[in-house]
């Protein structure tokens, strides 16, 4: 029989049990949503890797003769080795006038490793003799709808070529497709293009010879070994420094978004799932107090405590289930949008998309957790009911009333002291509706979060520090005639080279491999700055640390920091550090031209250039750039922020969708349960001062106006939460490849509390119609 | 013959429950004059609740006509009858509907600030022997104590009509006696009109008028020649 009851008690709560399940099942979606497309994108990328061969090790040298590749196939631990060339240039289209960087990799020969294989997902391979054939990356293909058949253009160490697509496709080496020195992808912008070997080696004068080399480890070999090895091997043809897999481009770029995922699967929902089960325990508790009479019944009748304890935990537990079915639904959508959206920044051939047993299993189980953890205490409370205590009305708690007649009267109207005192009186329930409310501000300010943070990332990267409207990559370093040649470039107003050697920074037992920038004194197109982004200069004697690469290695000021160039043509070099540079991407250290020559001995050619530029002859700048042959690639730094922009938009818009909806289902959920349990307690109150003359407005005006209090008083605290929450995130995005800064712009605070007050709003006002159906009537007669 | 306060004729009243009729009021007609004091008696089910819900406009009759002065209730809309309860309408219930969470003074206070011409509160609670204990919660009050403040908060604002169902229902005799002469005082003072409807049909020898109501009719009507005070009467 008491299966009926719960049947007929479900039913009667259905819309706040609704409510309280709809939050529940926004953390369960977030739950699903994150996690699945964190699956699935890992096992995407395993298998990818796996069936197209990624190598574990990459090094790159000036040239070396084919016949090394014997000596490090022998070099212990090595599986196989692939010795590849590859050449940085740019591709001319029809139609597009901005200049376009190319990463032109080699395909494997018949009798190669053929480690990184292209997959690919349209066309062929280039058959033997087919020297004007080349395969391009999917992203670019599709920016510019070019198909197989297409015709491209490459400009490879000033040799310009029209090639043939045969093919389009993606390599596990580029599932991030974007430009070494590029801090973003850009499809437009970028492609990878892959060529026979001979057309390429022909291009770049490496006939018989390599200049890059990926390499596979036998199961349980040293890296570190190998790389040691490797190093020595190409050491003296003009080896960089091997590095492991997980120092790849591309590689870093998508174990990251993983690692944020991660934080993101741990974070949101196990906030979604603490405010479902708080207000769960609103409503549940209300439940059990307007029952106190039934409980005291059963009790008395012999029912016992568990098999009450047990029934209203079953209301909680259709409440869970509820909310593991619409968020598994709503998780498995929203995850699969993620996919997509991933699939544009990521390209993975394939991603299979899927829910695995264990985390729906997870799901229903946190689902069913949460709901019981909610309705624990007051179902605890309704079984602990003595049968005679429990028949008789609640009244209010004579410590409430002892305090409240001690507490010091502010000047109020009654009504406002009305509203007040019934928040008083149940200090837990307000609070908790407090704080679930402010759970919804703050995931609200998360949806804009990110959109401030990359603002901001832009401003700091593109504004601030990097000033130049063009950069150019030059085919080989080169002397500082390139850098006058420039200068006399008609519309060419400033021109900085760009010097930087690839190196170990290490301190103690800690070391980092990154490039140091060497930068003459007065540079201004690229500047370093400090956290309170003030020019500071590279020092005459000592090297600067972005701020995040010195907390890595935990070096403070004075410290001695030794830079061993990987090209290991002169030996390690200590400097002091002598301080920090703030920077969003990256993390590198910065040394002064004059210093650097002293201390290493030797001076670095220009690998590229910076350019500032009159803005209306930029077009004569890039068609006089694009005629010299010692141009590899060129950057219009103002497009690729454009682009960038275009292309998160998307990706921004989605995520600020479903924060804000989510927020917004928190923020419902919480105000209409709270406010039914409200209107049911205060019904009766309710309905005596309409038969005393207060109109409708009046007596709703109590109503939403304790609500509306509540929210308002939880916006502060949401402001709160949502920096809480931001910070939690940033400190778990934080990486060397880029820092999101806590920064939440005032309109960004000002659309999450209004959005939060105009839900309270609504909500009650949607409420006002049973406050006009109150039973005007029933009330005289009723005792209370 | 003075015009009536309140003129009912032919009032009916039918509820619907489902597929079943109740017809409450079956034809009442009666006026009530200024400052009278007069007692509804009838058993469970006899209709009174339902007349002093009509006179109170918290409902309206089926048919028949029902004036306050020159107020027309039947067929008024909530927004009027609203007006009307505010205006010139004080009540006091069975159990007496105090908001828990306001002190003594501050229930009364709560009609006040909505009312023109209230008088202060604490004159209204002192008309009730109750201005020592202005500052108690309900819960801190008993029975009769808590039915004297609904008497003040429904007198405070100087309503031209005071509607008491059962007011000592839920008191015993002795606090119910305080109680009756409380509203007794408030006819007295203020000159109050005032309706209580109880099924005791002791306390119909406090009034000036008796109407008894049986089957949703007035089936008798009697004139106290001599009043009885509140303190005269025991059940």
């Amino acid at each position: 029989m008491l299966g009926r009851k719960l049947g007929r008690d479900l039913w009667r709560l259905r819309l706040s049990l609704f409510a309280v399940a709809m939050v529940g099942a926004v953390g369960v979606a977030n739950l699903v949503m994150a996690r699945a497309t964190l699956e699935s994108l890992r096992e995407s990328r395993e298998e990818f890797y796996g069936r197209y061969r990624f190598a574990d090790v990459f090094a790159e040298v000036e040239r070396a003769p084919e016949a090394l590749a014997r000596r490090i196939a022998h070099i212990d631990g090595v599986a196989a080795v692939d010795t590849r060339v590859l050449a940085a240039g740019r591709a001319e289209l029809a139609g597009f006038g901005e200049p376009i960087r190319v990463m032109a990799v080699s395909l494997g020969e018949p009798d190669s490793a053929n480690l990184n294989a292209v997959y690919l997902r349209e066309g062929r391979l280039p058959a033997p003799g087919e020297r004007r054939a080349a395969v391009l990356s999917d992203g670019f293909a599709q920016a510019h709808h070019l198909r197989v058949g297409s015709e491209v253009t490459l400009v490879l160490h000033g040799r310009r070529q029209r090639f043939t697509v045969m093919g389009i496709g993606t390599s596990p080496e580029h599932v991030a497709q974007m430009d070494p020195s590029a801090v973003f992808p850009d499809a437009r912008r970028f492609a990878v293009a892959w060529l026979p070997r001979e057309t390429l080696a022909a291009a770049t004068d490496l006939d018989g010879a390599f200049n890059s080399v990926a390499i596979t480890l036998q199961p349980g070999a040293s890296e570190a070994a190998v790389l040691a090895a490797l190093d020595r091997v190409l050491r003296r043809y003009g080896g960089r420094g091997a590095i492991g897999r997980e120092y790849q481009r591309s590689h870093r770029y998508l174990s990251e978004e993983l690692r944020q995922l991660d934080t993101m699967a741990r974070t949101f929902p196990v906030v979604f799932l603490a405010v479902s089960a708080f207000i769960l325990q609103v409503v549940l508790g209300r439940l059990v107090a307007s029952q106190r009479e039934q409980i005291g019944t059963l009790k008395a009748f012999g029912y016992g405590t568990w098999r009450i304890a047990a029934h209203y935990t079953g209301l909680a537990l259709a409440t869970g289930g509820m909310a593991a079915l619409f968020g598994v639904a709503g998780g498995m959508l929203l995850g699969a949008r993620m996919a997509d959206l991933y699939r544009e920044f990521y390209r993975l051939p394939w991603i299979d998309f899927h829910l695995s047993s264990s985390l729906l299993g997870i799901a229903v189980l946190v689902s069913l957790a949460g709901a019981v953890a909610g309705a624990a205490l007051p179902a605890i409370s309704a079984a602990r009911l003595a049968p005679a205590e429990a028949m008789r009305a609640e009244a209010p708690s004579s410590r409430w009333v002892r305090r409240a007649g001690r507490r010091k009267r502010l000047p109020l109207g009654q009504s406002h002291r009305f509203i007040l005192r019934n928040l008083q009186r149940r200090p837990i329930r307000s609070a908790l509706t407090w704080l679930g409310l402010a759970s919804g501000t703050a995931i609200i300010m998360m949806g804009r979060f990110q959109n401030d943070a990359i603002e901001l990332m832009i401003d700091q990267q593109f504004r601030r520090t990097e000033r130049h409207d063009i950069a150019v990559d030059a085919v080989q370093a080169r002397g500082r005639a390139a850098q006058r040649e420039l200068e006399r470039l008609t519309g060419v107003l400033q021109v900085e080279p760009v010097r930087v050697l690839p190196a170990k920074v290490s301190f103690r037992a800690a070391d980092y491999r990154t490039a140091v920038r060497v930068l003459d004194d007065g540079a201004q197109l690229r500047r370093t700055l400090d956290s309170d982004g003030r020019p500071i200069a590279a020092p005459l004697r000592g090297v600067l640390l972005t701020d995040y690469l010195a907390r890595m290695i935990g070096a403070q000021p004075g410290d001695e920091i030794l830079i061993d160039p990987l090209d290991a043509r002169t030996p390690p070099v200590g400097l002091p550090l002598v301080g920090t540079t703030s920077e969003p991407f990256g993390a590198q250290a910065y040394v002064n031209a004059e210093t650097f020559d002293a201390v290493f001995e030797r001076s670095l050619q220009d690998a590229g250039w910076l350019l500032a530029v009159d803005r209306r002859r930029q077009p004569a700048v890039l068609r006089a750039l694009d005629r010299r042959p010692y141009v590899a690639g060129i950057d219009q730094r103002g497009l690729a922020i454009r682009n960038f922009k275009d292309g998160m938009a998307n990706t921004i818009l989605t995520f600020t969708l479903i924060a804000t909806s989510f927020g917004i289902v928190i923020t419902l959920g919480v105000v209409y349960s709270a406010a039914r349990v409200s209107l049911s307690e205060q019904s009766r109150d309710l309905a005596s001062l309409r038969i005393l003359g207060f109109t409708r407005s009046e007596v709703s005006y109590l109503l939403v106006g304790e609500l509306v209090l509540l929210a308002l008083a939880a916006v502060p605290l949401g402001f709160a939460a949502g920096h809480g929450l931001a910070a939690l995130l940033t400190a778990g995005f934080d990486s060397d490849l880029f820092r999101i800064p806590h920064y939440i712009i005032l309109r960004t605070h000002a659309f999450a509390g209004a959005v939060s007050l105009a839900c309270a709003l609504a909500c009650g006002l949607g409420l006002r119609r049973r406050v006009d159906r109150l039973d005007l009537v029933a009330v005289l007669k009723a005792r209370e | 013959m003075t015009t009536p306060t309140f003129h009912a004729s032919d009032l009916t009243k039918t509820y619907r429950a489902g597929e079943v009729e109740v017809q409450a009021l079956r034809g009442v007609t009666l006026d009530l004059y200024a400052g009278e004091f007069v007692v509804l008696l009838g058993a469970s089910g006899s209709g009174k609740s339902t007349l002093l819900n009509i006179l109170g406009g918290l409902d309206v009759p089926t048919s028949g006509e029902v004036w306050y002065r020159d107020h027309r209730l039947h067929g008024a809309g909530e927004r009027e009858l609203t007006q009307y309860r505010r205006e010139h309408v004080g009540f006091v219930f069975q159990f007496y509907n105090l908001i828990p969470s306001l002190t003594a003074h501050e229930n009364v206070a709560l009609v006040t600030e909505i009312a023109d011409d209230p008088m202060p509160v604490a004159a209204a609670l002192a008309s009730v022997g109750l201005e020592e204990r202005c500052d108690h919660f309900p819960a801190q009050l008993s029975g009769g104590e808590q039915q004297r403040v609904a008497i003040a908060r429904a007198i405070a604002k100087r309503p031209d009509v005071l509607l008491c169902d059962e007011p000592t229902g839920a008191l015993d005799a002795a606090t119910g006696v305080r109680v009756l002469a409380a509203l007794e005082k408030v006819n007295r003072d203020y000159g109050t009109t005032t309706l209580v409807i109880t099924h005791n049909a002791d306390i119909a020898r406090l009034a000036h008028r008796v109407l008894r109501m049986a089957d949703g009719r007035i089936v008798g009507e009697t004139r106290n020649e001599v009043r009885a005070t509140a303190a005269e009467l025991s059940w």
